[in-house]
């Protein structure tokens, strides 16, 4: 329904047309420019403020940054992150297959464990481990309810330091049990069932054919476990062990200097999750094996 | 392969097995009852298969027949009944006048005997063909992996993929897969071998290369179990066809029988919507 007067169009229905020779004008975005120029200018801002602002103090951050007091809290949470991984993922391990098992005294003792463990805050339970001479003076290794052949002085076996490996690790067995379960639900119920019919053994059957397939789905999950892991040794500072965040503290307590020194602390943190998440990378290439065309 | 063998003429590969054959069957099916929950799947199967012979077992879904074929390498556990393959019990061992269940161990052992093809393949996607191939015979029968090796290669060979021995699963058609998954199963020299549907997940034109395999080895005198949908696959290499429905033997016979002249209304029914 035509209301004006110009003449129809009327085409030629001649030979098809040679679009090919055309020029392509594509389609703009005046919009996102315009959010480009919006978000340019604050991030200019802010990098200004960090050169410009005399409260950064970054002389002060220079000197701090590398220094030997520093540099040995870092390896200490270094340490921390590395056994609490461990054995964390050690205990978490076995929680998993337990609670994968048949038995339902075993699904039972895993599923309190993870219940407990995920309920009490990390802070508390440290707390808890830090006083455990009061609990009990001395540990014994023997038969059960029976007589004893080691005797350890509590006090003196478990110290600050490995009360927070304690501590840490425990906490974090409960999560990475969850993690490698989830891992294992996730492979394909055929796996284990061509390796049963192929009479390959138990144990032959999960490290060598579910773990690795597994392995895909519970890296993610446990490369955010140990970054965050790394992070939170920071809590550890409350019982006075001389990893980064608290020796930080000391510093900061002793000059005043708060700004600078909580950006020593956060520089170590940022530099080290990066290697953490390159690392990360590399291992979940190596287990994507066979999983692409 | 030409036309349907008569088993009095051409037969002469098995005729020299008669001592094998009036022996004890290779499989023995008896009384066989199997629930999942309330619902009776199996209800009292009773099947033998001798040595050398190929049985196909047709029948419509929820017939019970991939149930039947994983009860016989203990992949399910029976409820009643028990079979026996190669002349020992399945899952269980006879003591006097008890049976005993097997440790795992053992039903693991029992298995290495007893191939078995996955309609899906269940190739471990993250191991090589070669590695696929190989796995169960080092971990398994604890044969030297070097010796393991060469035979692998072998198989590989004899389902023409000598070629993507370093290839991984993924990478290969849905039909190389699963002669992939049939040179892992022959790679524990089973003395049966079982086969759940294997063209069932495949392209209708990748079926063909996974059936030739099968046929060359049924020529070859292997014992063996296919469930399936191809009727024209049973009519040339069944020497054994039996058809099943709602958790029973319906009729069992030679193909020309069971597949021309059925006597069943059941079967007739099933062969006019499959033919």
């Amino acid at each position: 329904m035509s209301l004006t007067s110009d003449p129809p169009i009327v085409k030629a229905p001649a030979e098809p047309e040679d679009y090919g020779a055309l020029k392509v004008v594509p389609v703009r975005h005046p919009w996102r420019w315009a959010a480009v120029i919006v978000t340019a200018v604050l991030l200019a801002q802010f990098a200004h403020g960090l050169a410009t602002n005399p409260g950064w103090e970054w002389e002060v951050f220079a000197e701090f940054f590398t220094a030997e007091v520093i540099l040995k809290a870092v390896w200490v949470t270094l340490q921390l992150t590395a056994y609490g991984t461990a054995l964390g993922f050690a205990l978490g391990i076995v929680l998993a297959f337990m609670r994968l098992s048949d038995s339902p005294f075993l699904k039972a003792v895993s599923f309190a464990y993870i219940w407990a463990f995920r309920s009490i805050p990390l802070i508390v339970q440290l707390l808890f481990w830090f006083n455990l001479a009061y609990l009990y003076k001395e540990l014994k290794f023997g038969i059960p309810f029976g007589p004893g052949f080691f005797t350890f002085d509590t006090m003196g076996l478990v110290g600050a330091m490995s009360a927070a490996v304690l501590g840490l690790a425990l906490h974090q067995a409960a999560y990475a049990a969850e993690i490698v379960r989830g891992g294992v639900l996730a492979v394909d119920s055929g796996q284990l069932e061509a390796a049963a019919a192929l009479g390959i053994p138990r144990l032959r059957q999960i490290r060598r054919i579910v773990l690795p397939q597994a392995m895909r789905s519970i890296l993610p999950n446990a490369a955010n476990e140990v970054i965050s892991l790394f992070k939170g040794t920071s809590i550890v500072s409350v019982m006075a062990i001389g990893e980064l965040f608290y020796q930080v503290q000391v510093i900061y307590g002793r000059n005043g200097r708060v700004v600078p020194l909580l950006m020593v602390a956060t520089a170590w943190y940022i530099l080290l999750t990066t290697a953490l998440s390159i690392l990360q990378h590399y291992v979940e290439r190596h287990f994507a094996k066979g999983s692409t065309r | 392969m030409s036309a349907p063998t008569s088993p009095a003429t051409d037969d002469g590969m098995t005729d020299d097995g008669t001592v094998e054959r009036t022996a004890a069957p290779m499989v023995d099916v008896r009384a066989v009852h199997k629930s999942f929950g309330s619902l009776e799947v199996l209800k009292g199967v009773d099947l033998e298969v001798r040595t050398g012979e190929v049985t196909v077992i047709l029948g419509p879904s929820g017939s019970g027949k991939s149930t039947l074929l994983r009860t016989i390498n203990h992949l399910e556990k029976v409820d009643q009944g028990w079979i026996s393959v190669d002349g020992s019990l399945v899952g269980y061992r006879r003591s006097g006048d008890k049976l005993y269940e097997l440790r795992e161990r053992e039903i693991l052992k029992q298995r290495t005997r007893i191939g078995f093809v996955f309609q899906n393949f269940n190739l471990f996607p993250h191991l090589t063909v070669l590695d696929n191939v190989v796995e169960a015979p080092v971990s398994a029968l604890k044969r030297p992996r070097k010796d393991v090796t060469e035979a692998a290669r072998r198989l590989l060979d004899r389902v023409g993929l000598a070629d993507k021995a370093d290839a991984y699963p993924k990478q290969l058609s849905g039909g190389q897969q699963q002669r992939v998954a049939i040179a892992r199963a022959l790679a524990l020299e089973p003395r049966l071998l079982l086969f759940d549907e294997p063209t069932s997940a495949l392209d209708p034109e990748l079926v063909g290369e996974v059936l030739d395999v099968i046929k060359v080895l049924a020529h070859q005198g292997t014992t063996m179990i296919v469930v399936t949908h191809e009727i024209g696959f049973a009519r040339e290499v069944a020497d054994t066809v039996v058809f099943m429905d709602d958790g029973r033997i319906v009729e069992q016979g030679a193909p020309g029988d069971v597949l021309d002249a059925p006597k069943h209304e059941r079967t007739r029914a099933f062969l006019s919507k499959v033919l």
